[in-house]
């Protein structure tokens, strides 16, 4: 009983905060609101007893929303109403609760007909935890790892995009290049 | 899941509320002593026997006082901010084993308001989630002081984040558990089995990122006073601005449960001398914050990202590796 009451209530709670995060004016409202659906939906982690999940929703989802918030801070006055082109509200709804119908009836069809069963079933006495890295290192493994590359790639792409001189690179200059480069740079400091 | 459980626990979180509600407050009284004989001084002593009663009558100003909302502010994002720092700092606590278990009138009671087995995890998380308190304060406010708090909030919490979950991860290696209680019994051993003894590096990055967590001196950049005003409280008045104090006081005192929780030996066997080690260790790590305050200057903010960046989360990530190394071999 204590589970049903839970999850109507961070279904509802959840819907709300999502709801909002899309139709307010206001960014400030429309990031907390994102924030906050993030942090409930680690309850239906919780709910089903997968806290390692849950925990994770909350550290890594709070941590990305603070970086829109640095990027709204830098873009906007955020104590201002952004205007926004509205166009039909009846749109946004229809659409809205007919891509919900889709994706429902999208994970229920396979349950419907009984199609669906563990790949990989519980261990005993095993924890959540150590469950979760059972399966991320055997089947999941390739797709973990490329997902890692793929983060690593980012972060070398940043770098590059956001470090000083990075079209320069010593090993393709010779001597007297990297003398002058040097010089230059000197003259700027002392400029 | 039956009645008496759902009492207890309801007890317990009311407990764990009251107990640490009125802890922030002497925390305060605590915080001006110390501080005041640090620099001779006598700090509170008119109202009450050694100026107890101080904390009663800054209580007593702080729930009268006029609460303003200024008219430039976005209101609701304003009001709900110190509330998200108070209701966080509690809620970390659901996870902290207070006390080793005891028997109370023939039922055995355990301190801790839930038992999850990830228990480090969601403390970390959620003591993560309570800057966002000083953060939408300061971007609610309509004030220059406030954003630029707001600016320094998001930048401590997406760096120093990073360190604490990296320091932690060694000795949660070697534990094989994110649960408090499994790193305690790790420990029970004695003073030759505590983890501070094979991981003093991470606890020194643990004990050096806590403080950015709780925002105190070297690294209390959130709310500076001598460069910008109260930060992300300039505009806040009477018991808003007081929650945010009662937040950051009761973090305090989670992250001194939580530091001898697992690097020190917790409560060790569970007797009654190791409940009251714990709370001697609780109380040295709780002074030493405000020791330090009274001894260090703060950094500077680029300093704090240099010190995050260039130094902490090299130095955990090459632990980590040693770590890996040393047990596999």
């Amino acid at each position: 009983m204590f589970e049903a009451i839970a999850f109507y209530l961070f279904a509802f709670l959840t819907t709300v905060m999502f709801f909002i995060a899309v139709m307010t004016t206001q960014a400030l409202h429309a990031l907390t609101a994102l924030a906050a659906g993030m942090i409930f939906i680690s309850a239906f982690f919780f709910i089903l007893g997968a806290d390692f999940l849950g925990a994770i929703q909350i550290v890594v989802y709070s941590g990305a929303v603070m970086a829109l918030y640095a990027f709204g801070m830098m873009f906007f006055d955020t104590t201002r109403d952004v205007k926004e082109k509205n166009g039909n509200k009846y749109i946004v709804f229809g659409l809205s609760i007919l891509s919900a119908v889709l994706v429902v009836v999208i994970f229920s069809a396979p349950m419907v007909t009984d199609n669906i069963s563990a790949l990989y079933p519980m261990v005993e006495g095993a924890g959540n935890t150590q469950e979760l890295g059972m399966v991320l290192f055997t089947k999941y493994l390739v797709p973990f790892e490329v997902a890692a590359v793929m983060l690593l790639v980012a972060m070398i792409a940043g770098i590059v995009l956001a470090g000083k001189k990075m079209d320069l690179s010593l090993t393709l200059m010779n001597d007297a290049e990297i003398i002058e480069a040097k010089i230059e740079k000197n003259k700027k400091v002392l400029s | 899941m039956d009645i008496a459980y759902l009492i207890e626990t309801v007890i317990k979180v009311v407990v764990v509320l009251l107990i640490f509600s009125a802890l922030a407050g002497i925390g305060t009284y605590f915080e001006r002593k110390v501080l005041a004989f640090m620099q001779r001084r006598l700090g509170p002593m008119y109202v009450g026997p050694f100026g107890l009663l101080q904390v009663a009558a800054d209580g007593v100003k702080l729930f009268t006082k006029e609460d303003i909302i200024p008219s430039n502010v976005v209101p609701n994002i304003f009001k709900i901010a110190p509330v998200i720092t108070a209701a966080t700092a509690f809620m970390a606590a659901a996870a902290i084993p207070f006390l080793p278990q005891f028997t109370l009138f023939g039922y055995t009671v355990h301190p801790i308001v839930a038992d999850i087995n990830i228990g480090i995890l969601y403390i970390l998380g959620i003591m993560g989630v309570g800057l966002y308190g000083p953060l939408l304060g300061g971007m609610a406010s309509a004030n220059k002081f406030s954003l630029l708090s707001a600016a320094r909030g998001a930048a401590v919490f997406i760096s120093y984040e990073v360190v604490t979950g990296l320091s932690i991860l060694a000795p949660i290696m070697m534990v094989g558990s994110l649960s408090l209680i499994d790193f305690n019994a790790y420990q029970a051993g004695g003073i030759g089995d505590w983890i501070i003894w094979s991981q003093p590096v991470a606890f020194i990055l643990f004990w050096i990122a806590a403080f950015a967590e709780t925002g105190r001196t070297p690294f209390h950049l959130i709310a500076n006073d001598h460069e910008i005003i109260d930060g992300f409280g300039t505009e806040y008045s009477g018991m808003r601005w007081g929650l945010f104090f009662i937040g950051e006081y009761a973090n305090m005192f989670f992250i001194s449960f939580i530091i001898p929780l697992l690097f020190l030996g917790g409560y060790g066997d569970g007797s009654l001398l190791g409940a009251l080690g714990l709370l001697a260790k609780m109380s040295f790590f709780f002074f030493f914050f405000l020791w330090t305050r009274a001894a260090w200057p703060d950094v500077r903010p680029d300093q704090l990202m240099w010190l995050c960046w260039k130094v902490l989360m090299p130095i955990a990530v090459i632990n980590i590796v040693i770590t890996g190394l040393v047990m596999m071999f």
